[in-house]
C-alpha cells in the first residue's frame, strides 16, 4: 500500500514537473505546481513529516503561488503563449546538461550509505508528535539559526519595499 | 517497504527536470519557478535522509529551507516587476545592458 502510494506520487511529481518546463503558458505551469506541491506533502506524509506537509502546503501552494500568479498578471502575457518557451539553440544543450547531471547524482545514489541513527525513531516522534518533535528541536538545538531565518525573511521585507519604491 | 534510494532517485530526478527548465525557459518568471522546482527536490532528499536516518536534523533544515524560498521568491517577483517597468519585457534574451 505504501509502495503503491508512493509510486503515484512519484510519478505524479515528476509528470508534472516535465509539463511544467515545457509547458507554453505560463498560467498553466503555476497551476500545474500547485497541484505538484500538493504531491509533494503527500511524499512529506509517507516521510512520517506531517508539520512539513502542512508547511508545504501553506507556504508553498498558499503563499508563494498565490506571489507568482499575481506577477505573471501583472506582465504582459499576449504574446508569450505565440512563442517557443526556450531560449533559441539552448534546448538540447539544457536536455544534454540535464540527464549528464542526472547521471552523476544516479552513480552517487548507488554507492550511498547512510551514517549512524539518530535518536529520533519513528515510534518516539509517533509518540510525542511530529510537530512537538520539530518544535523542541527548532527551539532549543537550532535556536540561532531560527533567528537567522527571521531576519532573513525581514530582509527580504524591506528588499521588496525599496525595489517597488518608485524613483522620482 | 519504500527503499531510501528511491526517494533519492525521485529527487535527483526533479532537480534535474528543474535544472533544464532554469537553463532553457526564457520566461524568467518561469526560471524561478525551476529554481522552485529544485528546491522542493533538496527539501525531499532531505526530508528522506531525516526520516530514514531517525534524526530530525534534515526536516529542520527543510523548515529553513521553505523559509529562504519564501524570502527568494519575494525579492526575485519584485527584480522582475522592476525588470518588466524598466525594460517592457520578462525575456532573457532582451536584457542586454551588461553587453557591451
Amino acid at each position: 500500500m505504501v509502495q503503491l502510494l508512493f509510486f503515484y506520487f512519484a510519478l505524479v511529481v515528476i509528470g508534472l514537473g516535465l509539463r511544467i518546463v515545457t509547458a507554453k503558458n505560463p498560467v498553466h505551469c503555476v497551476l500545474l505546481m500547485l497541484v505538484l506541491f500538493f504531491h509533494m506533502a503527500g511524499l512529506y506524509l509517507l516521510l512520517n513529516a506531517e508539520f512539513l506537509a502542512a508547511v508545504q502546503i501553506i507556504v508553498y501552494a498558499g503563499a508563494i503561488l498565490v506571489l507568482y500568479l499575481f506577477v505573471l498578471f501583472l506582465v504582459d502575457l499576449r504574446e508569450e503563449v505565440k512563442m517557443s518557451p526556450f531560449i533559441k539553440k539552448g534546448k538540447w544543450l539544457g536536455i544534454v546538461g540535464a540527464i549528464a547531471l542526472f547521471l552523476t547524482f544516479l552513480r552517487g545514489v548507488m554507492n550511498f550509505s547512510l551514517g549512524p541513527h539518530g535518536q529520533y525513531t519513528i515510534e518516539k516522534i509517533q509518540q510525542m508528535t511530529h510537530t512537538k518533535a520539530m518544535g523542541e528541536a527548532i527551539y532549543t538545538t537550532y535556536i540561532l539559526p531560527f533567528e537567522v531565518a527571521g531576519i532573513i525573511l525581514l530582509v527580504a521585507v524591506i528588499g521588496g519595499l525599496a525595489m517597488a519604491k518608485r524613483e522620482k | 517497504m519504500v527503499h531510501l534510494s528511491w526517494y533519492l532517485t525521485v529527487s535527483a530526478l526533479l532537480f534535474c527536470i528543474g535544472v533544464f527548465g532554469f537553463l532553457t525557459r526564457r520566461n524568467i518568471i518561469m526560471m524561478l519557478l525551476s529554481i522552485e522546482l529544485m528546491l522542493n527536490s533538496v527539501n525531499l532528499n532531505l526530508a528522506a535522509m531525516s526520516h530514514y536516518m531517525e534524526d530530525l536534523r534534515g526536516q529542520v533544515l527543510v523548515f529553513f529551507i521553505i523559509a529562504v524560498a519564501a524570502a527568494e521568491a519575494a525579492i526575485g517577483l519584485g527584480i522582475v516587476v522592476t525588470l518588466f517597468r524598466n525594460h517592457r519585457s520578462v525575456y532573457t534574451e532582451d536584457i542586454t545592458t551588461l553587453k557591451g
